[in-house]
């Protein structure tokens, strides 16, 4: 890997321009992802929060060109990691740039593990194929990896398969797979949603000091706005397949722009003080994303709609330097009580 | 919601809608040719509570903790292994055939699964008809008033009763689920995880609804959920389980400003919070480990392979719940009993 190559060769990790992911079903054309864009750094901590059908996970399946074609298909933007654009690469140099430096983890630690091959040969298949090893230094670093990521016994452990390692220790075990070739951008795609809140801790403890360590930066993706609250540095709160607010995680907690944010922050029991009121509900559901939106795609849902709303789709624009909202009405919009 | 005053045993002078007392589920294991008993998953090990009318009494734990088992032995999906369940004055623990039929009447559940636990082949009118139509309360005409006007209560349009499952999404159809248990106005409803599988924007919905019909019904609700910062919300006492047992159980506001047992505090400690200035400050209890396997529970307390403040005697004796303050109960060593 190119650690010398830090400096001003580009100007960010990850410059995500425009990228736009559609699905073509029966029904007609998912816009699953519509047009967004986001630069990273070095070492920084994005969180992506929205609902199942946002297009969150597809966004991440976008940078990692895992979209199963057909039916899906990256339809256009570029996706810049390095300063070379991943969209323009051969299927060959993906390979070498995913689990090298790109990795990703996934929600359910056990169907992403293959069942019939153990852990130890997961972890080094990767080591043998990007990083050159042979047999005996590969399980070295397996054992090391896997001492990293907290799993007791690690040396008799690689040797089991992953029904024998619990919900979290495959997710650990996932996780080591993921660092075992220094990647410098972690993709975590709901990696607690499967697990219990006290292992989510120990997860979300573990990602944090191993980036401390390691210096990679992390893209996590999740519905909790509690995990993010205290994981990330910047958030990208989702949509419909658009970005529809962006900042500093401290300034959209307090200060949030867009009415959908605003919702559901107010929707989360424990955000307010008073717990014997009842919890703010946005209206409605989500839209179907099949076909042309029409207009701001929250705007069925939104207490604070305009006439305008209803045709003309609202674009990101700037709040202060840092933080940017796609809605007409932003100026009008507050806090639910 | 109506919030009464804390619910303690002592002060509460509501009827005792449903009172369990010493309840056992264990499942055999069996081994070998012969399929000899080598031992039990003790997913239920002695759970006592009471639940008094109105009230919403929360169940949380980690998954595999037994809330779940609870639940669903409570209602007599699963047959009990030792322990009474008194339901409005009769032991349900003991009933056979119609009278628990009958009974049953009274107490229903709703489930975690919005997509599972309605049949795909029925549509809305005979999925929430059914219940009418097993107790003959009504047929035809009247039956279909009733789905309609059930569906309204739960927030549907009763246009779509025509309608099958795959026609609705996840917080339609958990309200489909609830229409049917509303339909036999029952006293008690056992909510087995009924939000975990919706979104965010969406269990505030269904929350908001299942707290409009307790005030509007006088509902009784037994919530399952392993989601903290919801049970806050809606329950007015909660219980605490760990592998089997319950480890605490006291009113709201205390449990979460006041655990005493390490697991509560743990368990709160691991729960994010949306506010990332707190976040910024918070000291986490991380526990090691996982939950042990509840078909070989460690001997002493269940708690002692992650408990950080075990010492000698937890290793040896299981503590007992016992009375720390009126209507707060804990099983420690480390808390002492009121006298």
């Amino acid at each position: 890997m190119t650690e010398q190559q830090t400096q001003s060769a580009w100007q960010h990790l990850l410059d995500v321009r425009n990228l736009e992911t559609q699905f073509h079903t029966e029904d007609g054309v998912v816009h699953a992802v519509n047009r967004i864009s986001y630069t990273m750094n070095e070492g920084d901590t994005l969180g992506v929060v929205g609902e199942s059908g946002c297009g969150k996970s597809v966004h991440a399946l976008s940078i990692m060109r895992l979209i199963p074609n057909p039916p899906g298909k990256i339809t256009g933007g570029e996706v810049f990691f390095r300063g070379k654009d991943l969209l323009q690469l051969t299927d060959d140099e993906m390979r070498r740039v995913r689990g090298a430096e790109i990795a990703m983890i996934f929600q359910d630690p056990m169907t992403s593990l293959n069942p019939v091959l153990t852990v130890g040969f997961q972890i080094m298949e990767a080591l043998k194929l990007h990083q050159g090893m042979d047999e005996k230094v590969a399980r070295a670093r397996a054992e090391e990896l896997l001492v990293l990521v907290g799993i007791p016994e690690a040396r008799q452990r690689l040797d089991d398969y992953p029904h024998q390692f619990s919900g979290g220790m495959r997710q650990r075990a996932m996780i080591a797979m993921g660092l075992s070739c220094n990647p410098g951008l972690l993709i975590a795609d709901e990696p607690t949603t499967a697990l219990d809140v006290t292992i989510q801790a120990q997860i979300v403890d573990l990602v944090k000091r191993l980036q401390e360590k390691i210096g990679m930066a992390v893209i996590w993706i999740t519905h909790d706005l509690g995990v993010v609250a205290g994981m990330a540095r910047r958030v990208n709160v989702m949509y419909a397949g658009s970005i529809i607010e962006s900042g500093p995680v401290k300034e959209i907690y307090a200060n949030p722009h867009h009415p959908y944010t605003v919702g559901l922050l107010g929707s989360l029991p424990g955000a307010r003080r008073d717990r014997t009121k009842r919890l703010y509900s946005i209206k409605g559901e989500p839209p179907d994303l099949v076909g042309e939106l029409k207009g701001c795609p929250f705007a069925p849902r939104c207490a604070f709609r305009v006439e305008r709303c209803a045709f003309e789709a609202p674009v990101l624009e700037e709040i202060d330097s840092q933080h940017i909202a796609a809605c007409w009405e932003k100026a009008n919009v507050r806090r639910v009580q | 919601m109506t919030i009464a005053a804390p619910a303690t045993p002592q002060t509460d002078s509501r009827e005792v809608v449903l009172r369990v007392e010493n309840l056992k589920k264990y499942f055999p294991i069996h081994r070998g040719v012969f399929q000899t008993h080598v031992g039990d998953v003790k997913a239920v090990d002695g759970i006592s509570f009471t639940v008094h009318r109105g009230e919403t009494l929360g169940l949380v734990g980690e998954s595999g903790c037994g809330k779940t088992t609870a639940g669903r032995t409570i209602i007599r999906l699963y047959e009990p292994t030792a322990g009474r369940v008194d339901f409005l004055g009769t032991d349900m623990a003991t009933l056979k055939g119609e009278g628990l039929r009958h009974i049953r009447q009274k107490m229903q559940m709703i489930f975690q699964d919005p997509y599972a636990s309605l049949n795909p082949r029925m549509s809305v009118l005979r999925i929430v008809g059914e219940p009418l139509e097993v107790f003959h309360i009504a047929a035809g005409e009247e039956r279909k008033e009733r789905v309609a006007q059930l569906l309204e209560l739960v927030g549907l349009n009763p246009d779509f009763m025509r309608r099958y499952p795959h026609e609705f999404s996840g917080g339609q159809r958990q309200r489909i689920g609830l229409a049917r248990s509303l339909a036999l106005n029952p006293d008690l409803i056992i909510c087995d995880e009924p939000i975990s599988a919706l979104d965010v924007s969406i269990q505030a919905q269904v929350v908001n609804l299942l707290e409009d019909l307790q005030e509007k019904l006088g509902l009784t609700y037994v919530f399952i959920a392993h989601d903290l910062s919801m049970v806050r919300h809606i329950s007015n006492r909660v219980a605490v389980m760990y592998l089997g047992k319950i480890m605490e159980l006291t009113d709201r506001d205390t449990l979460y400003s006041n655990p005493q047992h390490p697991y509560t505090q743990a368990l709160l400690s691991a729960v994010p919070v949306p506010d990332p200035v707190i976040e910024e400050k918070r000291q986490r209890i991380i526990l090691e480990g996982d939950l042990p396997s509840p078909a070989h529970p460690p001997k002493g307390c269940n708690f002692n392979t992650r408990c950080p403040k075990a010492f000698d005697t937890c290793f040896d004796v299981d503590p007992d719940i016992v009375q720390i303050a009126p209507g707060h109960f804990c099983a420690c060593h480390l808390v002492k009993g009121q006298a």
